[in-house]
């Protein structure tokens, strides 16, 4: 194991600083709050001679992808940052991106998408792009902002696949913690070098990257992509049990905590995840059995591990930070619902839709959401059927 | 460096035969002569488009050059994040220095209209990449819709000659200009049937310190509605009829590179070409005459730019 230095950054610094050492050959990205600390962080290192990338300071964030598409094709490691709108406008090139199977990093801040016009908090930009074959990786504070970022490249390399890691808009980014990072060899001998098999740039050996499919190889290039994806949670272990083994911080795809005995549970990504032990470390104080899972890994979906560690539960209360306008609930939700009915779990699960815009998560709400859970899992003690979707629909707050 | 037709005719085409553009189409006419005398490794970059669909329909490649296509407003983009990475590993020894040279390819619609945001970027910070327009008026890769390069009264599908409304109403975008106007280090305007100018317009582009840009006309004779085998007459005509003059822009210096003996009337292109056809009836020949007035305007502009005057 090495000794990490303990430092105290923001987010968005602690990331800046991952890119840094990772010193990746082309970053192409846009400024958008609150993702521009990350880029314009970066661009000083750059402007000091700190790193040897080439940064392309691109007029959108459409253009960012579609560079980052043109530079990962002709063969070295890209990475990009953005958040929301940002997002929204590169859009349709992040499917080009994952469907050409590129190893792009992206380094993501989670902020709500217009209208009205809010910088603030929610997870509706990453949960709306959550079918665009990206891996997405969640983090609790900054120090898993930091090591997501580091993992990310051999995660992506790895899996032929794009791979998106993600804070909280200004509760992480623009928090400052207690970290500890990395010496810069450490990083470096981390990720290794990359080779990629087929670049652009051999022209002695021309290839060609984006043809048109008709539909007699369409679906056989998805089912490639399919196939990718189910070997993401295996890399995603591997590397971060590797992580572990350097840093003492091990990673999976989620982190069970107090959960073994727990009678009730709360399913949440993110920061929250931060807010809701302390709650269950005071609710254990009173002798409730309560746990909490948290989701680092998003996509790939970890279903099994979901449906393993939920499925004695009496009850469930899964958050979600983004709503599915005229669905059955947030996305996080009807995830953890269909691996619980596929896994043969029993658990009672309630959708709590909070935080949107920045509003502020306290420990009293989480609170009153265990409160919830623990009445619907005493018989007779409320009603559970009749306002269950009404229930769904609401904040905790 | 001067070009020797019959050695650049007899190199291996780098876009091969086997695809699937139709017969006369202007493109491929375009495209080979341009790679004809890039004699330095090329990666191309192909817009959405005609060309795109018909080369690289999977698992056939009518390329042996790298090629490679985004979607159909970033060619630009997404050549200059290859140029970007070409540029980044052969400074840190990576790769070995090979010269190698970046050209995207896109349609009208694809330069003039959707992808002009992505292009006017990539030309500011200097990507050195060579950035041609194939332009054939219209979107016919989706079935001739007009586009900001369709002329003043040409029918098309979204500007059909109707009861009431003869065709496109708006006369077309001077791009070429507003790609000058970014004070790259070269600009030009060109067309397949003068093919040693465009052959010298390639060279000086790829020479060139920073980005470049060609705007090439490129009949379609399914949009333009003309025989499959008057191709080069059409552009011939064009550069006659001046509504196509060829002129370069070279380190800001505007240079007149093709003048009619005698300037033609532009009713004589309007006549070759069925998109126009309507514009020979009697009411509308003030579509005619505004075609003419704004033919004969830019052309004016041009020679004072070109100190033709």
């Amino acid at each position: 194991m090495v000794k990490g230095k303990v430092v105290a950054l923001d987010g968005a610094k602690a990331v800046a600083e991952a890119m840094r050492q990772m010193n990746p050959d082309v970053v192409a990205a846009y400024p958008i709050t609150p993702q521009t600390e990350i880029v314009q962080t970066f661009s000083q290192f750059v402007a000091d001679g700190k790193v040897d990338t080439e940064f392309i300071p691109v007029e959108s964030e459409h253009a960012a992808m579609s560079a980052c598409v043109g530079a990962a094709a002709a063969g070295g490691r890209v990475q990009t940052a953005t958040t929301s709108a940002g997002m929204a406008l590169m859009w349709e090139v992040l499917y080009v991106a994952a469907s050409t199977r590129l190893p792009i990093v992206m380094h993501f801040v989670n902020r709500a998408l217009s209208a009205p016009l809010n910088i603030h908090c929610d997870h509706s930009d990453s949960m709306g792009a959550r079918d665009a074959g990206w891996i997405h990786l969640f983090a609790e504070n900054a120090q898993e902002a930091y090591d997501n970022a580091i993992q990310s490249v051999r995660i992506a390399e790895a899996c032929m696949l794009p791979v998106l890691h993600t804070q909280d808009g200004f509760i992480i980014s623009h928090g400052v913690e207690r970290l500890q990072i990395l010496p810069d060899q450490a990083v470096k001998d981390f990720i290794g070098t990359y080779k990629a098999e087929h670049p652009l740039l051999d022209t002695d050996h021309p290839i060609m990257v984006g043809p048109v499919d008709l539909p007699d190889f369409y679906t056989e290039h998805k089912r490639q992509q399919v196939d990718a994806m189910e070997k993401a949670p295996q890399v995603i272990r591997r590397v971060g049990q590797e992580y572990g083994t350097l840093t003492g911080r091990t990673y999976g795809l989620v982190e069970p905590y107090k959960l073994d005995d727990a009678e009730v549970a709360i399913v949440v990504l993110g920061s929250t995840a931060g807010t809701s032990k302390v709650v269950v470390d005071a609710l254990r104080g009173k002798g409730v059995k309560a746990g909490l899972l948290k989701l680092r890994a998003f996509r790939p979906f970890p279903a099994q591990e979901v449906a393993v560690a939920l499925r004695d539960k009496v009850a469930v209360a899964v958050l979600d930070r983004s709503m599915s306008f005229g669905g059955q609930g947030g996305p996080v939700f009807l995830e953890t619902c269909a691996a619980l009915y596929n896994g043969g779990g029993r658990a009672r699960a309630i959708n709590y839709i909070y935080g949107l815009g920045g509003r502020d998560t306290t420990p009293d709400q989480i609170e009153r959401a265990f409160q919830e859970i623990l009445n619907i899992s005493t018989p007779g003690k409320a009603p559970v059927d009749a306002d269950q979707s009404e229930r769904g629909r609401q904040s905790p707050g | 460096m001067p070009i020797n037709l019959k050695e650049v005719a007899n190199r291996q085409d780098k876009l091969g035969p086997g695809h699937r553009m139709c017969a006369g189409c202007g493109e491929t006419i375009i495209v080979r002569e341009i790679l004809s005398v890039v004699e330095d490794p090329v990666v191309v970059a192909d817009a959405t488009g005609c060309l795109e669909v018909a080369t690289s329909i999977f698992p056939y490649n009518a390329w042996r050059v790298p090629w490679i296509h985004n979607a159909f407003e970033n060619a630009s983009s997404t050549l200059a994040g290859a140029e970007a990475m070409y540029r980044s590993l052969v400074r840190q020894g990576k790769i070995p220095e090979k010269n190698t040279k970046f050209i995207a390819f896109g349609g009208d619609g694809a330069t003039y209209d959707i992808g002009l945001q992505w292009i006017s970027g990539c030309l500011e910070r200097g990507h050195r990449m060579l950035y041609v327009c194939l332009n054939n008026e219209a979107y016919m890769n989706t079935g001739i819709q007009r586009s900001s390069a369709t002329p003043l009264g040409a029918s098309t599908t979204t500007s059909p000659a109707g009861e009431v409304i003869p065709g496109k109403p708006q006369w077309r975008k001077p791009l070429t200009a507003i790609i000058a106007a970014h004070k790259i280090p070269f600009v030009a305007q060109a067309a397949p049937h003068a093919w040693r100018d465009l052959m010298t317009k390639t060279q000086k582009a790829l020479a060139a310190d920073g980005p470049s840009f060609i705007n090439v006309l490129a009949p379609c004779p399914r949009g333009w509605r003309h025989d499959s085998n008057e191709t080069i007459q059409m552009t011939k005509l064009a550069a006659d009829t001046c509504i196509w003059p060829l002129f370069e822009v070279e380190s800001g210096v505007w240079k007149l590179n093709y003048k009619p003996k005698e300037k033609k009337p532009i009713i004589e292109w309007v006549k070759s070409q069925g998109r126009f056809r309507h514009l020979l009836q009697p009411a509308n020949q003030r579509v005619v005459d505004q075609l003419q007035a704004k033919v004969d305007e830019e052309w004016e502009e041009l020679l004072k730019l070109c100190g033709e005057t």
